[in-house]
């Protein structure tokens, strides 16, 4: 089963390491969102580190699309993002138990990852 | 290959050990953890884990980013000497996603409040580990085929149970790769084949000269005998690992000698043979001195890996001070206007 | 050993070989920051960049090779081309041939070949050759790409630390003796300017220094002064570099003569 990213669950900003991170004088970590020309939503794909957002967007479509054409990438800096805390589970997301098909438990594992 | 990290780390995990006394909640999120486990739910990056659960991810994940983007140096060894024009092609963008594969880990390893600095400078200080099959040379242009024919195909039977790795970001980093791997090892298995079938004599002995150096390194790939990895048990009880060293070697000899049939090259192994009663290859003792010497930092190529890395890491200092300083720039020019 | 192929003298073969050949020592160069890039993003984007230009020089090479054989030579492949021509037949402006440097170098040089690149794959768009139309129609989008990459490093270096702007004052120092070869004219570009295959590079110099001179001045730097000093790469009179870069990149075709890889 692929464990897709449902909405609102994207992995939060690390804390400490960010500023750990700018006293060392780390590029800054930006998040990474994709939409593919067929798609309809910028899904998360995963994040890089760039030093401004002109290179972040560059890096982002080297590393995430190989420059596919059609493709729309929104970066964001990872400190600039804020999420529900899974803490919070029960009131915010309890509305939602009765739609499995949300959760990524409800799909099959694609075959060919059964397969070796 | 990516667990072997895991089984030639030293028995930790005991400065981890439950404190004497534990907090009733700690208690209740540590069951409801384990609950999540076994019914086969994942992780994500802000739920609450076990601390050696986090630790142990951290160093599995960076050593697994590690050995991708040291992994880029045997085979970039090739790329300016490639014997065709597509040859180059297919090698540079082999190693370009190499390169890929190590920021997708490293990206998840981030998740997990370690910072790219720190990762790096785990490896460069040796602190942190990656797959030694990396650690031997590549003398030939046919250790490019062989090296995608049985190193990518010992990795593609590490990485696919990983895919169901019980923390999220590390199986989706997987399923990704997984995807962009498949055409590694179909790639480098066709150049053998290319050699082997249309190629000339000293051609054929190249091919065979190479997968007589790579084939032991290879079965090693998937760390010590189950009887002597100490970790695996607790990998296995969290979802991490999947499938044992010994059953995933198997796994491999058993493709691999068949491949080998249809290449025409001979398996550098004289107990290498078909068992009927058990359906499976058996096949020759394995060289685990060898193994630990390589691991332990004196195979043919640990240091003039390790140092490349970082030459390249430190000669790139300037360039990632000169981006930062730049941006700073750009900042203060955009708040005061 | 093998020994090396012969190309037809024809105008407007050569005028291709310089496109291809100069597209081909671009990548290989590029090709050497393969592992070694100041951060595991940048190494990506450095690759991707090398690809695009083997891809171009393949394209180009290979309607090179099938032009001589239009013209009442003998065919050639992009291999032949690229791997069994002796080093006084390879056409590419001495600038691509120079060692790798270092990141300022590196990105500097990208820029002010992927400008000229850009320029003339633009213009080639039109050309009287369907086929190097095509290939120019896909490969103006990617020198594009490699002219924003490259132009917003050489921005970031020229004005980030004391240091790097250091680096990318001598690298220009390094470069710009070897850029007049670039817009130098000659018989060549007027016999392929006038059957329609391909502008005078020539005729792409003030648009270049317009754009290349926008990028510099951005990075605080300014175009130096004109030298006397003309590189003959495009002619075939190579520096010492290309001897090592085609002894390395033709070894194993010369090693292993009629091998199928």
């Amino acid at each position: 089963m692929s464990p897709a990213v449902t909405p609102g669950t994207i992995p939060g900003p690390p804390a400490e390491p960010m500023a750990r991170g700018r006293e060392k004088n780390e590029w800054p970590l930006w998040e990474v969102f994709v939409r593919s020309k067929a798609g309809l939503d910028h899904k998360h794909c995963g994040s890089l580190h760039a030093a401004d957002p002109q290179m972040a967007i560059q890096l982002a479509r080297d590393v995430y699309t190989r420059r596919q054409e059609g493709t729309s990438v929104w970066v964001v800096r990872s400190d600039q993002i804020t999420a529900s805390d899974p803490g919070d589970k029960p009131s915010y997301f309890d509305p939602m138990e009765d739609k499995v098909y949300r959760h990524p438990s409800f799909y099959a594992l694609p075959k060919s990852l059964d397969h070796m | 290959m990516y667990t072997q990290a895991m089984d030639t780390m030293p028995k930790d995990g005991r400065d981890d050990a439950p404190k004497a006394v534990r907090s009733a909640d700690e208690m209740a999120r540590q069951q409801a953890f384990d609950a999540r486990i076994d019914a086969g739910d994942f992780i994500e990056a802000k739920d609450w884990m076990p601390e050696h659960y986090r630790k142990t991810l951290v160093r599995q994940i960076s050593q697994h980013a590690h050995s991708e983007i040291v992994g880029m140096l045997p085979e970039g060894n090739w790329i300016s000497r490639a014997p065709t024009l597509k040859r180059k092609a297919i090698l540079l963008a082999k190693v370009q996603d190499e390169a890929g594969h190590g920021l997708y880990l490293y990206a998840a390893a981030e998740t997990l409040g370690t910072s790219r600095d720190q990762l790096v400078e785990a490896l460069h200080s040796g602190k942190a580990k990656y797959s030694s099959i990396f650690n031997y040379p590549t003398l030939t242009w046919a250790d490019m085929g062989t090296i995608g024919w049985l190193v990518d195909g010992a990795a593609i039977m590490n990485q696919v149970p990983l895919c169901r790795c019980s923390y999220a970001p590390y199986a989706r980093a997987m399923v990704r790769i997984c995807r962009e791997e498949s055409f590694h090892q179909r790639q480098g298995f066709e150049s053998l084949l290319t050699m082997m079938t249309k190629g000339s004599d000293a051609q054929k002995a190249m091919v065979q000269d190479a997968v007589n150096r790579w084939w032991w390194p290879s079965l090693m790939m998937f760390g010590p005998p189950d009887s002597e990895s100490p970790n695996s048990e607790q990998s296995m009880r969290w979802g991490i690992k999947r499938i044992s060293n010994d059953d995933l070697r198997q796994k491999f000899v058993d493709a691999t000698a068949e491949q080998a049939k249809i290449l025409g090259v001979a398996l550098p192994d004289p107990d290498l043979r078909w068992n009927e009663a058990r359906g499976h290859w058996d096949f020759g003792a394995i060289d685990w001195r060898e193994f630990w010497q390589v691991v332990g930092g004196d195979g043919p190529c640990n240091r003039e890996r390790l140092a490349a890395r970082v030459k390249a890491w430190d000669d790139g200092a300037w360039v990632r001070e000169a981006a930062l300083a730049h941006a700073a720039k750009q900042d203060a020019l955009r708040e005061a206007a | 050993m093998s020994s090396s192929i012969t190309v037809t003298s024809h105008p407007s073969v050569q005028y291709l070989l310089r496109i291809g050949d100069t597209c081909l020592i671009l990548a290989q160069r590029l090709a050497e920051w393969s592992g070694h890039a100041p951060i595991v993003e940048e190494d990506i984007a450095l690759s991707n960049m090398a690809l695009d230009l083997v891809g171009q020089a393949r394209a180009v090479l290979t309607r090179t090779g099938a032009m001589e054989a239009e013209l009442g030579g003998e065919a050639h492949d992009e291999d032949q081309l690229a791997f069994l021509r002796d080093e006084r037949d390879f056409r590419n402006c001495t600038i691509v041939e120079l060692p790798r440097g270092d990141f300022a170098l590196t990105m500097l040089r990208i820029c002010a070949l992927a400008i000229f690149l850009k320029l003339l794959w633009q213009r080639l768009e039109g050309s009287a050759d369907e086929e190097l139309a095509a290939i120019a129609g896909k490969a103006v989008k990617e020198a594009r790409y490699h002219q924003e990459h490259s132009s917003g490093w050489v921005v970031r270096l020229g004005d980030g630390t004391a240091e790097s702007t250091l680096r990318t004052k001598a690298a220009l120092e390094l470069l710009w003796p070897y850029v007049a070869e670039i817009f130098e004219a000659d018989a060549i570009d007027d016999a392929a300017a006038g059957i329609g295959l391909g502008p005078r590079w020539a005729d792409l110099q003030d648009e270049w220094r317009r754009e290349f001179g926008t990028v510099l001045s951005a990075a605080g730097l300014e175009l130096p002064a004109e030298r006397a000093f003309l590189s003959t790469g495009k002619a075939g009179r190579h520096s010492e570099h290309l001897g090592y870069v085609l002894a390395e990149m033709q070894f194993l075709q010369r090693a292993y003569p009629g091998g199928v890889w």
